[in-house]
């Protein structure tokens, strides 16, 4: 094998040959070797093709779902127009559709639930992630806000129908306005509770993930644990804690059967936070079976689409507050 | 090859699987806007020896019963779906199932839905009740159509307005504040209560109208009669309105309602009875709110049953028309003395053969299948 380039340093002879055997079985282990490989090589393509693939089906569905909300809500934005949007009046009977009052409803009681369940999620978080990681109660109490996102939505109407709403009332009563006990504000507890284990579970685990150095470090410097948990933890962790309310907020956009229970139905528009009122989900959850009349199956639909469109715009401004937060 | 393995086997099966989903999808995308009957194939109606019918959940207890029954003499099974009566004339009209059952007759716009004509049979008839919360009093409440009306209105506010007192006299009414309780679903009940209220009030009608769901001026809304009935329990000084057989089974107090002719009348199976004891069209499709008959309850209506005028289509036997006839001729005589024990009252003899003209009127291929 005299394959030596003259104005190379390296020639092919200074390589050490490797010696192949010619026996049987070792041709036969080489052979085995290279179709181990050929099928290596196989079985990896198809698992990337198939991850592509799942990934793909998710942007199909939610685009056909997009789709068919569009397609089945044309007869009613034909027929309404965009004041479907800011009409205050749903009457099937005159063929009138506006969804103000159950778009107030959706946002509102979110809202409100939001602001609710912030300090308790967040205390959680501060709780099981910084002071109390291990040990008995943390457990327990890990656990009980976990098992709150896994109760069905249907027990907590039931729950708060017959236990919170009566107390609502009693409140009302004190304050003055009328004691109907369901609406809006029982609602939005309701959903409150659901809620927090979104942003707590996901605020506990980007907490445990700061990196002790840090807290040492300041520790290190003299600070005391609320300086540490001011200034180290809570600007590490602001974006997933961020994140963690963000997704507690699209829970609470979309609950529908408990609010149905205790927000008490009506098309009205909420005079205050007391007042009943209505949500979109809870009006397509309510209406859909009994829509007689095309336009008004269809104003149902295009109720869904606006639900749809809300959570997408929340979500959209919501990544936009992270990135922001972040680059910061 | 050789050396496809079954490692590579799973993965491809995983990717027709894939391929399989995306195609569904896709298709169910594209046949989206078809309508709220999309890809349903004409052909179930026709096949497997059970006759299929979807519509009223009001009815459900009554044909459950009466189902079974008929199928122990007869030996023919019905699968009925409690759907709700708009989805079973949906269901009509897509020729799914053999016949819908709906608690209000059909409209205009579904009429001119169908491609052939329907006909209806009333089958039972219901009453609407109105409950109410009122613990300190221990008569039973008397309400006439304007009371009625002005409280569903949101006009009358207290329990001791002077309207209310005047037709409850000696009766001591608390100043509490009227909390209205409503359906927030659509339905058959809210149907029948709403055509009263428009029948006895012209403000109700120009106001608010008729129909399984309306623009409510006032109160709340439960989901169901369940739904209602537990704002009524829980709620002091809340009046709704209910179905009779749940008002019944649940214990709970209803008031009277002054009828057409000015009595005051309970709500039960007899007075439902009677009020539909009066001159009957012959399409059967007619209220019975604010009957014309002296003891008649002013709150109720029929439950129908609606099958095609001409039941050949869709490949359709004639056997198949005949048992469904028979069966229908069944439900409105023999099977009617299983209403009363669940609390549906029992057809009136006006009703009855009114119904047996409108099923003779029904024909297969033109030729009447019944004679």
């Amino acid at each position: 094998m005299d394959t030596s380039v003259e104005n190379g340093s390296i020639t092919r002879s200074d390589i050490p040959l490797r010696v192949i055997s010619s026996s049987p079985e070792a041709i036969l282990k080489a052979k085995k070797r290279t179709r181990l490989s050929f099928r290596q090589i196989r079985t990896e393509t198809i698992f990337k093709k198939t991850l592509m693939i799942m990934g793909l089906i998710m942007i199909i569905l939610v685009l056909g779902i997009l789709l068919t909300l569009i397609v089945q809500s044309l007869p009613s934005i034909k027929a309404l127009g965009p004041s479907y949007l800011w009409g205050k009046v749903w009457n099937p009977v005159s063929d009138v559709y506006g969804a103000w009052p159950f778009l107030l409803g959706t946002l509102l009681t979110s809202f409100l639930a939001l602001a609710i369940s912030i300090p308790f999620s967040i205390s959680v978080a501060i709780f099981l992630g910084e002071y109390h990681p291990q040990g008995w109660l943390p457990n327990l109490l890990k656990d009980t806000v976990e098992l709150i996102a896994a109760v069905p939505s249907v027990i907590y109407g039931f729950w708060g129908l017959a236990v919170l709403v009566p107390i609502v009332r009693d409140l009302e009563t004190h304050i003055g306005v009328e004691p109907v006990g369901v609406g809006i504000f029982s609602s939005s507890l309701i959903l409150a509770i659901m809620i927090i284990p979104y942003a707590a579970s996901l605020g506990r685990s980007m907490i445990n993930m700061v990196p002790s150095h840090l807290k040492e470090a300041a520790y290190a410097l003299g600070a005391t644990r609320w300086e540490v948990i001011r200034s180290v933890i809570l600007p590490y962790t602001k974006s997933g804690l961020f994140a963690g309310i963000l997704l507690s907020l699209g829970r609470a956009l979309g609950e529908t059967m408990a609010v149905t229970m205790v927000i008490g139905n009506t098309s009205l528009i909420p005079k205050n936070i007391f007042s009943p009122g209505n949500t979109m989900a809870s009006v397509i959850a309510n209406e859909f079976t009994e829509a007689d009349k095309p336009v008004y199956l269809s104003a149902l639909i295009e109720l869904g689409l606006v639900l749809f469109l809300v959570t997408v715009v929340i979500n959209m401004i919501g990544k936009k507050i992270i990135d922001r937060v972040t680059n910061d | 090859m050789k050396f496809i393995l079954p490692g590579f086997r799973g993965a491809f099966a995983t990717a027709a699987l894939v391929s399989a989903c995306v195609f569904a999808s896709v298709s169910m995308v594209s046949c989206g806007g078809g309508g709220n009957a999309g890809g349903a194939d004409s052909t179930s109606a026709g096949s497997g020896d059970a006759l299929i019918g979807a519509g009223s959940s009001f009815d459900n207890p009554l044909f459950s019963k009466l189902f079974s029954e008929y199928n122990k003499t007869n030996g023919l099974k019905v699968n009925y779906q409690s759907i709700g009566s708009g989805a079973g004339i949906s269901q009509l009209t897509a020729k799914t199932v053999d016949f819908g059952a709906s608690d209000a007759p059909m409209n205009g716009k579904q009429d001119s839905a169908l491609t052939a004509p329907a006909i209806h049979i009333p089958v039972t008839a219901g009453a609407v009740v109105l409950s109410y919360n009122l613990p300190d009093i221990k008569d039973t409440l008397l309400l006439t159509p304007a009371v009625l009306a002005d409280l569903f209105l949101g006009k009358i506010t207290k329990w001791n307005d002077p309207a209310i007192a005047a037709a409850n006299k000696g009766v001591k009414l608390p100043a509490t504040p009227v909390v209205i309780a409503h359906r927030s679903d659509g339905s058959g009940t809210s149907n029948i209560f709403t055509t009263y209220l428009a029948k006895v009030s012209d403000e109700w009608n120009t106001k608010v109208g008729k129909g399984s769901a309306v623009n409510w001026p006032a109160g709340l809304g439960g989901k169901g009669n369940e739904g209602v009935a537990g704002l009524i329990k829980q709620t002091p000084g809340c009046i709704g309105y209910i179905e009779l057989a749940f008002a019944v089974q649940n214990n709970m107090a209803y008031a009277k309602v002054q009828n057409k002719g000015g009595n005051f009348i309970t709500p039960s199976i007899a007075s439902v009875t009677a009020a539909a004891n009066i001159q009957i069209p012959a399409d059967t499709k007619v209220s019975l709110t604010n009957t014309e008959a002296a003891d008649g309850y002013p709150i109720s209506g029929f439950s129908w049953v609606i099958i095609y005028k001409d039941q050949k289509y869709n490949d359709r036997s004639l056997d198949r028309a005949t048992k469904l006839l028979k069966l229908i001729s069944w439900m409105i005589h023999d099977g009617q003395q299983f209403s009363s024990p669940l609390t549906y009252a029992p057809l009136s003899p006006a009703a009855v053969s009114a119904g047996d003209a409108v099923l003779k009127s029904a024909t297969y291929d033109g030729k009447p299948i019944l004679q």
